[in-house]
């Protein structure tokens, strides 16, 4: 398995790494075209904001190497915001590769970002294979993926959204397996499966 | 619905855990890994571990253990103490570190909470605040609590916030190590007046404590160290008892 994670200026990367360490996988970190278009499986990984991660992909060409992928792709929070149309977050043009726009959390009541733990419901796919319905998983973000065709998994947080999306080769997690317990760690090797 | 969070804290010293009462008199609780393996086990939500010696000549031995304990649990992790410029936040994050607390190094240059924020992004920034109650008001300490200074814990905490900080982790030093219970007044004040986080800190000693946090303190997450080292309280029996009072927790 050549898993390869893509390195760019928005990722806690060291978190990605030992989560597959602990799974018995070795990952490789590389901003390299070539190693991530001769990988079997890619992460795109992500914290941060998305303008400047934007600009970043664009200025190392990785936007376009990452669009055209046709090995499973895992997007993770940020990583997957970016790999929808549009982020409300710097009015941001993403990669367009799920029909969605990222929207900012609007609540006078709940605490925006939302950080910490909550459901995953109406879960609707094999990465969510051996994951019961209303698990756990940790979220940090202050913007969110509208439900739509695309969503493999909701959460409700001020509404209902997308906490997991795919189309065709790209999944994208609005949380964070790595970080999620034993829960993270069979949708990780669930990915690792596809 | 999003969980409140149990967060279990080492404090280390030397590569052990230590735990003190108001801020002093230390004395050893054991092993961190070992400790922060077992918690991670016992259903805990998260980790801080916040190193209360840490000086210049011992950042690596730091970096290392961060390391060592990153790799072992599957949970999020905070790491703090003398955190003061961006090159220390960036090796704590390339160690394996989620988030990264700072305080004294925060209040005497805020700028420095904006620039972490906008490097690494506001939910790594957990900007730490020791408050005790004087008088009328209570009031920010510095440096592991022994220099007072003249502002108050919710201009502060509005401060910090203001310049980015993701999550404020407020310990009361009238609280810490009493048992007594969480100072609620005024968790409840700082968490009702800023839209990021609350992590309450300085007097668990019952479940009943934590209950009261999270509903009289209004809390988003509650810390606590000694109850959990000296096994008094179960973390996972904490969150079943937490869950029959209607509190949302994950289990």
């Amino acid at each position: 398995m050549n898993l390869v994670v893509v390195k760019y200026n928005a990722g806690n990367i060291t978190s990605v790494d030992f989560a597959f360490k602990r799974i018995g996988i070795d990952v490789t970190i590389t901003d390299d075209p070539e190693k991530i278009r001769s990988a079997d499986k890619i992460i795109f990984p992500g914290v941060g904001e998305a303008s400047s991660a934007m600009s970043y992909l664009k200025e190392k060409n990785l936007d376009k190497v990452i669009k055209e992928l046709k090995q499973p792709v895992l997007g993770i929070c940020l990583g997957m915001q970016l790999m929808c149309e549009f982020s409300e977050e710097g009015e941001t043009e993403c990669l367009g590769i799920f029909n969605k726009k990222v929207k900012h959390f609007g609540s006078k009541e709940l605490k925006v970002p939302q950080i910490g733990w909550n459901n995953i419901f109406d879960l609707k796919s094999p990465l969510f294979k051996g994951v019961q319905e209303d698990s756990f998983v940790y979220f940090v973000h202050g913007y969110y993926a509208e439900l739509g065709e695309n969503t493999i998994a909701t959460t409700d947080y001020i509404l209902k959204y997308s906490s997991a999306l795919k189309k065709n080769n790209f999944y994208g997690t609005q949380f964070h397996p790595e970080k999620s317990g034993s829960v993270g760690e069979q949708i990780l090797k669930n990915f690792i499966n596809l | 619905m999003l969980c409140k969070r149990i967060i279990p804290c080492l404090d280390i010293k030397d590569g052990r855990t230590v735990k003190g009462i108001h801020f002093e008199e230390l004395r050893d609780a054991g092993d961190a890994i070992e400790l922060a393996v077992r918690y991670c086990k016992e259903g805990a939500d998260e980790l801080v571990f916040l190193d209360i010696t840490a000086t210049n000549d011992k950042r690596k031995t730091l970096s290392e253990l961060v390391t060592k304990i990153a790799s072992k649990i599957n949970i999020p992790f905070t790491v703090g103490g003398g955190v003061s410029s961006l090159e220390d936040v960036s090796a704590l994050l390339k160690a394996g570190a989620d988030k990264v607390a700072i305080n004294t190094a925060a209040f005497k240059n805020p700028q420095l909470i904006y620039e972490m924020a906008h490097r690494f992004g506001s939910q790594c920034v957990v900007v730490g605040i020791d408050i005790k109650f004087e008088g009328a008001e209570w009031y920010v300490y510095l440096n592991g609590g022994r220099i007072k200074t003249e502002k108050t814990a919710l201009a502060w905490t509005k401060e910090a916030v203001a310049l980015g900080a993701g999550e404020i982790l407020l310990t009361s030093m009238d609280s810490d190590g009493t048992k007594d219970g969480f100072s609620n007044d005024i968790t409840k004040l700082i968490s009702e007046n800023v839209n990021v986080p609350v992590i309450a800190s300085g007097g668990a000693g019952t479940i009943k404590h934590f209950e009261d946090v999270f509903t009289l303190g209004k809390a988003d997450a509650a810390l606590a160290a000694s109850v959990f080292h000296y096994n008094e309280i179960h973390i996972d029996d904490l969150k079943k008892e937490l869950k029959r009072k209607n509190i949302k927790v994950r289990l």
